[in-house]
């Protein structure tokens, strides 16, 4: 009883504080522009199905595919044991699913044994990856401490949580012997391992392990589903609506700006000039609230795993451009200016913007919109898209792009081609022999 | 070389089969000047009704548009879409991606719906349809060639197999570089790098690129996009190898193979 209410209790203080940040990251994503209706939508399922649901593209580098479909299908198939943690934690039962599935519940806590182990080894690999092999991509110049230690802190959690779970059947089974009220769960092979660890222990001392175990994992998972939303780790979530937001036109088309349409084609006298409604905007991005809601869902799909960065032929050659650190920044800042709107600060009128004090020109300005970024991601975050609209504000509203691009500009205004040649020489080669 | 303008044709009250959309670096750079007149050559020879713009034609506006100049863009855009639309264009072919991609699918929202094919596919077309006769044991049997992958044309628009049929067409020992396809290395010229110097780093692109084009032992590196051309040329140039690998466009390669150049 005390257990139950201790239970309750407990899902309510962590439900609280998910549903804060969950609020919280919505409203921040509200800071975005609301780009309007969704079309296609078939296909947008379609990608939902394929590339975040069937990790499609994570399959073009097969060995950290295979390793990272095992802790997927664990994060999926492990979670409907914590469905029965939960019954069990408020009805005060003890594996409530057992009696309803007979043989089935043995089949299944194996398989679910089975993935806890392959989480496990997966983990390892990753950590060993990522610290002992130190692949370059999880070492750039964007990967500082936080962004490593965030790394290392999931998948360290990770392999705690599949211990525990472990543990906690290991300790079960030896409890089912002892024990007739102790639901038979058969024979678990994977946790049959630890049994000589605990087989001496005191029946009391075991029941505790087993609750110990048993709390360590469901608080474990109610603290990890908190901390996922500060951090990379909500791409678990994230990649869904990512996958259903994003881009369907062919990588090469940029999105239109019909703003400046509406001016061209009055400016052209092909349209009546309609009166500006409301609020002039701005044009391009200079912050975070000018880019698309669907830019700043991108950036907490992101799970820095940097294979954008290393098809970037900008940061492959050294210059400072880094896709990551664009989707990186984006997410920063948004937190930031939401950090501030809790506090009832300044928020986006804090001084600071997305540009210039978290991407330079330089970053921008290194870019050849090869769309090799766009095409490495795995779960379609878009970081050209962003790029670009930078690219708008410093060209339309401060004219402060590169001066050889001004002078390209200017070619294009008067000659009608981007070098400095006569309009009427335009088709001269015809005439070459 | 007859090189009609869609003014004349119009004014005769005929109607080419397809526009032929020149492009700013097929119009002025020298270079690509001969990728230009080795297409229209092929055109020539196989009878093809085309037409150009001549000085009607004016930049699409890509580079603005990608240097994130959109008002300069649009300018163009409306401007070019008004004498399509004034012609009734309804088919372009191009040499350039660039050109192609604004084209085909920055145009449309701007009023302005063409079908819209790159010079490798259309080239394939012509080949498969049995247009253009390649005999095979020509000049390139066995030659080893490399085709690097412009990214306005790879991963910008899907179209990685035109282009190597093109060469395969030609019996040609087609061989990739490492980074080739979707994972294509860029050349270093798109997003309008063309027209200013590389940020600081510590190398260029197209060296990088031109190195593992090198590495292929290719002696020819084929292209097909004036960028890709220029910065291609000049890495293989930075690496002295100038004098035994050549860059060429696929248009040039099959004029060579037809007798055309």
């Amino acid at each position: 009883m005390i257990q139950q209410v201790l239970f309750i209790i407990t899902l309510a203080v962590f439900g609280f504080f998910i549903r804060k940040r969950v609020l919280r990251i919505r409203d921040n994503i509200r800071l975005g522009k609301d780009t309007g209706g969704i079309d296609r939508k078939s296909e947008r399922f379609k990608n939902v199905l394929l590339i975040a649901f069937g990790q499609k593209k994570m399959f073009k580098r097969f060995i950290p595919a295979v390793l990272h479909l095992f802790i997927y299908l664990g994060f999926l198939i492990i979670n409907l044991e914590v469905l029965e943690f939960m019954i069990d934690g408020v009805a005060g039962t003890h594996r409530i699913f057992a009696p309803y599935l007979g043989s089935g519940y043995t089949v299944l806590m194996n398989l679910f044994e089975f993935l806890a182990v392959a989480v496990l080894l997966a983990c390892i690999f990753f950590l060993i990856r990522r610290n002992v092999l130190k692949l370059p991509r999880f070492w750039s110049a964007e990967m500082t401490s936080w962004p490593r230690l965030d790394a290392n802190l999931i998948l360290i959690t990770e392999i705690v949580l599949m211990l525990a779970i472990l543990t906690m059947n290991a300790a079960d089974q030896l409890l089912q012997l002892r024990d007739e009220h102790y639901t038979a769960t058969g024979s678990l092979f994977f946790s049959a391992f630890l049994i000589p660890v605990f087989q001496n222990m005191e029946t009391s001392v075991l029941i505790l392990v087993e609750r110990f175990a048993w709390w360590f994992h469901i608080v474990g998972i109610l603290g990890f589903a908190v901390y996922i939303t500060y951090s990379k780790h909500l791409h678990i979530f994230m990649a869904f609506p990512n996958t259903f937001y994003a881009k369907l036109e062919p990588k090469g088309h940029i999105n239109n700006m019909p703003v400046v349409t509406n001016e061209v084609k009055a400016m052209l006298g092909l349209a009546q000039v309609a009166p500006p409604s409301g609020e002039p905007g701005r044009f391009g991005a200079k912050d975070v609230n000018d880019l698309s809601r669907t830019n700043l869902i991108a950036a907490y799909a992101c799970t820095e795993c940097g294979r954008c960065t290393s098809e970037c032929p900008a940061n492959l050659t050294g210059k400072k451009l880094s896709p990551r650190k664009i989707m990186m920044d984006t997410r920063d800042r948004v937190e930031e200016v939401g950090r501030s709107l809790e506090k009832g600060g300044a928020g986006l009128n804090d001084g600071k913007s997305l540009l210039g004090d978290y991407i330079s020109k330089e970053e921008i300005n290194a870019c050849t919109s090869c769309n090799a970024c766009v095409e490495a991601c795995p779960v379609l975050i878009n970081p050209l898209e962003i790029i670009l609209e930078l690219r708008r504000y410093v060209a339309m509203e401060e004219s402060g792009s590169p001066a050889s691009w001004n002078a390209m500009f200017q070619n294009i205004e008067t000659n009608f081609a981007p070098w400095k040649f006569s309009a009427a020489d335009r088709f001269n080669w015809a005439n070459d022999v | 070389m007859n090189v009609p303008t869609l003014a004349e044709l119009t004014a005769k009250g005929e109607t080419p089969e397809v526009l032929f959309w020149v492009g700013c670096a097929g119009s002025y750079d020298d270079r690509y000047k001969r990728v230009t007149k080795a297409f229209v050559k092929i055109l020539n020879a196989i009878n093809l009704k085309f037409a150009v713009l001549g000085t009607e034609e004016t930049c699409t506006g890509d580079p603005a548009r990608r240097a994130g100049n959109e008002f300069l863009f649009q300018m163009q855009a409306m401007n070019n879409i008004q004498v399509l639309n004034g012609y009734g264009v309804k088919k372009i072919v191009t040499a350039c991606p660039h050109c192609f991609n604004t084209l085909k699918n920055e145009y449309p929202e701007l009023g302005g719906t063409y079908e819209v094919i790159h010079h490798a596919t259309f080239l394939q077309q012509l080949i498969n349809e049995g247009r253009i006769k390649l005999s095979g044991g020509g000049t390139f049997k066995g030659k080893k060639i490399t085709y690097h992958d412009s990214c306005y044309l790879g991963r910008a628009n899907n179209i990685y197999e035109a282009p190597r049929e093109v060469l395969q067409a030609l019996d040609a020992d087609l061989v990739e570089m490492k980074r080739c396809r979707t994972t294509g290395l860029c050349c270093g010229a798109g997003g309008a790098q063309m027209f200013k110097d590389a940020e600081k780093g510590n190398k260029e692109i197209n060296i990088e690129r031109a190195e593992e084009a090198l590495q292929t032992g290719a002696h020819t590196i084929a292209v097909a996009c004036p960028f890709c051309m220029t910065m291609l040329t000049d890495g293989v140039k930075a690496k002295e190898k100038e004098a035994e690998v050549r860059v060429k466009d696929l248009a040039e390669l099959i004029a060579e193979a037809q007798g055309l150049s």
